[in-house]
Formats: structure tokens, sequence, C-alpha cells
């Protein structure tokens, strides 16, 4: 078994009398493709708010390469390997996408504190640039301001962001939403062609998806875990079924 | 859907690995990135016609050297906002408190301890940022309401400050102060005012030229991303917090070294409540809306605008020349400043109704 990167401990959250997130314990393990299902408002997108740290939890702890971040502020948990992608595109309107990433890139690097020397300068940072923005086929709208971009773009450029990051940890939500049947794949692609050695935790509501990605997938209903396992006793759970795809279903 | 899509699904099985950052055969390096990027803090030929033109105004236009003088010092004062509401999206009502601070401080220097004009801008600078350090606290919550109404705040409560010190800054009177050194030992502030419009253009375009250096590096580049979102700024690793004290305190020490100027220009050290009023904080944002922000040298181009309309319009008519510059902003903002400088684009059908 491999070692546990990131593991929750009785992880709660409330918003006044909803518990959004109840008594997770979640354990995600170095190199895991896993899966985070469960009903629209079963709080997958609220837990991962608390993972990093959008949010702060009401009870429970987190860690990360064995170590306490449950109160760590966000921006040192990216630094620390956690990094995530928004099922709704935050990106830097202003910015053009070879900004985004360069400025991704030099922080990454350390240097995004030098206020001298001008933003990719640095020949490293420059072709890492260039490498990603072909990989996301970003290159022809790399000097386009993000506002202008076409919605597949902007989503591209939303995972390519994240990307830069060199995760060690990546949590992904719903890293296709809105992306066309056709692209969604090519999308995968770039996730699935990350080093073996991260770790993806990813929240998708399409199962065809889900079940070709992931090796381990968590049910998550009404905020707490209802179900656990790999890929194919999950797929053959005749609760999860009825749960997730509506009771009836046989 | 059917159920048959979920059982039938075999488990993903890993693929080899590539690691987009470290390079793989089927994607060579290219160089649009790097040339892109070493273009992107390239000076514009305009930006040497603006340095020209500057310079040749000392030459040119010596009869208006009090009014380009303030001009130029307004010019420093606008850029220093435009750091704080351009670039990193703070609204501030109360910029002045900065100006003022570097006017009083280097009054108050000149009288008391030396009055050498270059280390009084120097001190000037350092207790402005001083300050912008302090209050930069007051500006990370909340939202921009909030931030307007904080910055309105402090700079109130300096305005009173200075009011009712008197002991120590004139009060309503102001600091009427010693005469200052010549400057660098040589050179005598003149009555008409030639060596200190050269000085303020000096000052003006070296603050110009620190300023482009911070925006255009990583540090002024982050500025704008945690304008544009936050959270996402957060979420790649920028201490948000941080980078909004750095970017407020040195604007706060740009504006000091504009109140420096004011406080200098005339030869005597001179500082009055004026520098920290309501009237300026608006002023300068006016310019800086006026001009544009966002760029760097929209306060360039607002200070001499604004100036240049008040000093024609308050000629023609002297206590009404506010109306037409309230209603100059009006046009400007429901017109827009693009269309308004493309007088060719005024008949063409711009709507697609």
């Amino acid at each position: 078994m491999s070692a546990v990167v990131l593991e929750t401990k009785g992880l709660v959250k409330r918003f006044g009398g909803v518990t959004a997130t109840d008594n997770v314990s979640l354990r995600v393990e170095q190199g895991a493709r896993h899966a985070l299902i469960g009903p629209n408002g079963a709080g997958k997108t609220t837990l991962i708010n608390l993972l990093t740290g959008v949010l702060e939890p009401t009870a429970g702890s987190i860690a990360l390469l064995g170590e306490d971040i449950t109160t760590l502020a966000q921006h040192k948990r990216v630094r620390r390997g956690l990094v995530r992608t928004f099922q709704i595109n935050q990106l830097f309107n202003e910015l053009t996408p070879l900004q985004s990433l360069a400025l991704t890139v030099t922080n990454q690097r350390g240097a995004s504190t030098g206020w001298w020397r001008p933003l990719g300068r640095d020949a490293v940072v420059a072709e890492t640039c260039d490498r990603l923005l072909r990989q996301f086929r970003l290159d022809d709208v790399m000097d386009r301001k993000t506002v202008v971009l076409p919605y597949g773009k902007r989503r591209l450029l939303e995972i390519a962001i994240a990307i830069a990051c060199r995760p060690r940890v990546l949590l992904l939500d719903e890293p296709v939403a809105g992306v066309p049947e056709g692209e969604r794949q090519e999308i995968f692609e770039t996730i699935d062609a990350l080093p073996a050695d991260v770790s993806v935790l990813l929240i998708e509501h399409d199962m065809d998806l889900v079940f070709n990605f992931a090796r381990t997938v968590s049910v998550l209903v009404n905020g707490a875990v209802f179900a656990e396992g790999d890929v194919q006793s999950i797929s053959t759970d005749p609760r999860v079924k009825a749960v997730y795809l509506g009771e009836g279903h046989d | 859907m059917s159920d048959s899509r979920v059982a039938d699904r075999a488990p993903g099985r890993p693929k080899p690995a590539r690691d987009p950052l470290k390079g793989s055969t089927d994607v060579p390096v290219g160089q649009g990135a790097v040339i892109s990027l070493r273009s992107q803090a390239r000076w514009r030929w305009w930006e040497f016609a603006l340095a020209v033109a500057a310079a040749a105004s000392w030459f040119l236009l010596p009869a208006h050297t009090p009014l380009l003088t303030e001009i130029a010092i307004l010019a420093l004062f606008a850029i220093s906002l435009d750091l704080v509401l351009g670039y990193a999206g703070i609204v501030s009502l109360g910029h002045t408190a900065f100006f003022g601070v570097g006017a009083y401080g280097a009054a108050l220097f000149a009288t008391h301890v030396m009055p050498d004009p270059l280390v009084g801008l120097v001190v000037a600078i350092a207790v402005s940022s001083v300050a912008g350090a302090l209050s930069s606290v007051l500006i990370m919550r909340g939202s921009d309401l909030t931030r307007l109404m904080v910055t309105l705040g402090l700079a109130l409560v300096l305005f009173e400050l200075a009011n009712k010190l008197d002991h120590i800054t004139g009060g309503a009177d102001g600091l009427q102060g010693a005469q200052m050194a010549p400057l660098l030992g040589s050179f005598e502030f003149d009555l008409q005012g030639r060596v200190a419009y050269a000085y303020c253009l000096v000052v003006l375009a070296v603050g110009v030229y620190f300023a482009r250096r911070v925006v255009k590096s990583p540090f002024g580049v982050s500025l704008q991303a945690l304008r544009d979102n936050r959270l996402r700024a957060a979420s790649i690793g920028l201490a948000v917090n941080a980078r909004l004290a750095a970017v407020y305190t040195v604007a706060a020490g740009l504006a000091g070294a504009a109140g420096a100027l004011s406080a200098q220009k005339t030869g005597f050290a001179f500082a009055s409540l004026d520098v920290l009023a309501f009237h300026q904080s608006a002023d300068v944002m006016l310019m800086l809306v006026i001009g544009g922000t966002g760029y760097l040298y929209g306060g360039i181009f607002g200070a001499i605008i604004f100036k240049l309309l008040q000093d024609l319009i308050s000629a023609w008519t002297p206590q009404y020349w506010t109306f037409w510059i309230g209603l100059f902003l009006i046009v400007l903002m429901l017109v827009g400043r693009e269309r308004l400088i493309r007088p060719w684009t005024w008949w063409r059908g711009g709507s697609t109704r």
C-alpha cells in the first residue's frame, strides 16, 4: 500500500443549521486517481474548499504529507503542493494566458516577489510557459486578454494554471464542466499525463470519465462518506446505484 | 442514463508518465512565449516622445512654469494612486493622506533639521512609506465601499490632526518654514520656478521609471492577478495580504514624494491644510479616471488634461469652472474614453441593435 499524502479525520463543516460536511475521513494515497462522486448538494465542493483552506472546518483535522494543515493559509498549502481547479473558472481576466502562466510558474519557482526584472525574463520560465501553452493548445491565443477568450480556451487555461503550480496533490472540481463532449477526452488525457507520483482527487459527474480515469472512488451523500472502494466494487454497488442514479434502477 | 453504463466500465489503467513541466518529445520547445515575454516590457516610441516633450516644455514654455510644475507634481501623485487603484484594485478616497504626510514631513524637516531638498525628499518618502505600511492593515478587509470609507476616514483624521496640532503644523495658517538650500548645493531655487520645475520633472521621471519597473515585474503582474481574482491568486500560492501591504507602502512613498515636491517647489518650505483636504483625494482620483487606470501613464495624461481644463475654464469663468469639469466627467464616463479620443468613430453605427 502506498503512502497516504492527504488525509482528513472527522472533518465537519456546518453553515448555521446545515451540515455540509459530516464527519468525513478521507485518505488519498500517493499516485492516487481518486474520484469523489455524489448527487448535487452532497458537499463535494465544500470538501474541496475545506481541503484547500478557502473554508475553515468546524471540527476535524487535515494532514498533507503527514503534517497538519488544518489552519494553514490557502497560499501556504499551495506551496506545499496542494493545488486545485475550480468548478466555475477563476481566472485573471485582464491578464493574457501567457502572463497568467508566467506568473504562476515564476511563483512556483519562488521568484514572484521580484520587483525589478520584468516578468518572464528567466529563460526557464519562458520555456515552461511555451510548453504549457502548446500542451493546452493555448499558444494561438497566448497574447489575448483572458476575458475575451472562448469558454473552451478559458477552461483549458483554468487547468493549465493548476498544472503550472507543479502539484503533488491535485484537486479537480469538475474539470470538464461545460466542455463539449469531444474535447473532454483531451482534457483528461492531459490529466492522465501527469507524473505517476502526483495524486489526483477528482470531482466529476460524467460517470464514463470517472470510471475510465479513477482507481478509487468515494461516494459522498449529504456531506458524509456513503461508500468507498475501488472502481469495480463501487460501479457495481447496488446502494450507490440507488443513491446516484435514483431509486427504481435495478 | 442506463445502469449498464455504470457497471460496464473497467478500472482505468495508469498511463505512461509525461511531465508537462519537464518537457517531452512530442511537444517541441518553441520560441513564441519567449519572444512575447521579452517584448512585454519593451519601451514604446511614445514613451520616449513623452520624455522628450517633458524636457522640451522646460525650454519652450518658461512662461507657464508654475502650471507645469503643478502638473508634474500631480502626475506623480496620480501615478502613485494608479499603483493602488489601477493595478492592485484598491479604491481609495483618502490617498492625499500620504501626499499630506510627505508635504508636512518635508516642510518640518526643512524647518527643524536641515534645508537640503533632496535629503528632505528622501525623509518625506520614508515617513509616508511608514504611514502607508501602518495603514495598509485597514484596506485588506471588506468591500470596495469599506475601503472607500476607511481611506476617506484616515485622510479626515489626519486633516483634523494637522489642524489641531497647530504648534507643530501651523494649523489653519499653514507651515511657513525656512528657505530651502540650493539643489545639489549649487542650483538656487529661483523666483520663476525654473529650477523647481526641472527638479519636479526629474523626480517624476525617476518615479515613472521606478513604477514602470515595478508594474512589469512578477510582483507587479501579481498585483493585477489579485485585483482580477483574489481567490485564484491565493490558489496559485500568492500571499494576497502581504502583496497588498507592499504595494500600498510603495504607493504611499511615491505620494509622499509628490507631497514633498509641493512643499519645496517655491524655494521655501511650505505646507498647509490644503494638502490633506478631501478635494485633493477626489481630484487625484478624477485625474486618474480621466487619463485611464492600469497603464501607468494615465496619471500623467489625466493631470495634464485636468490642470489645463481647470486653467482654461477658470480663466473664462472663475467661479463656475467645476460645473464644466463635472459635465466633462459625466460625458467621459457615459461615452467612454476610447470613443471620446476617436472622434472619427462618433458617427459610425456602433451598437448592433
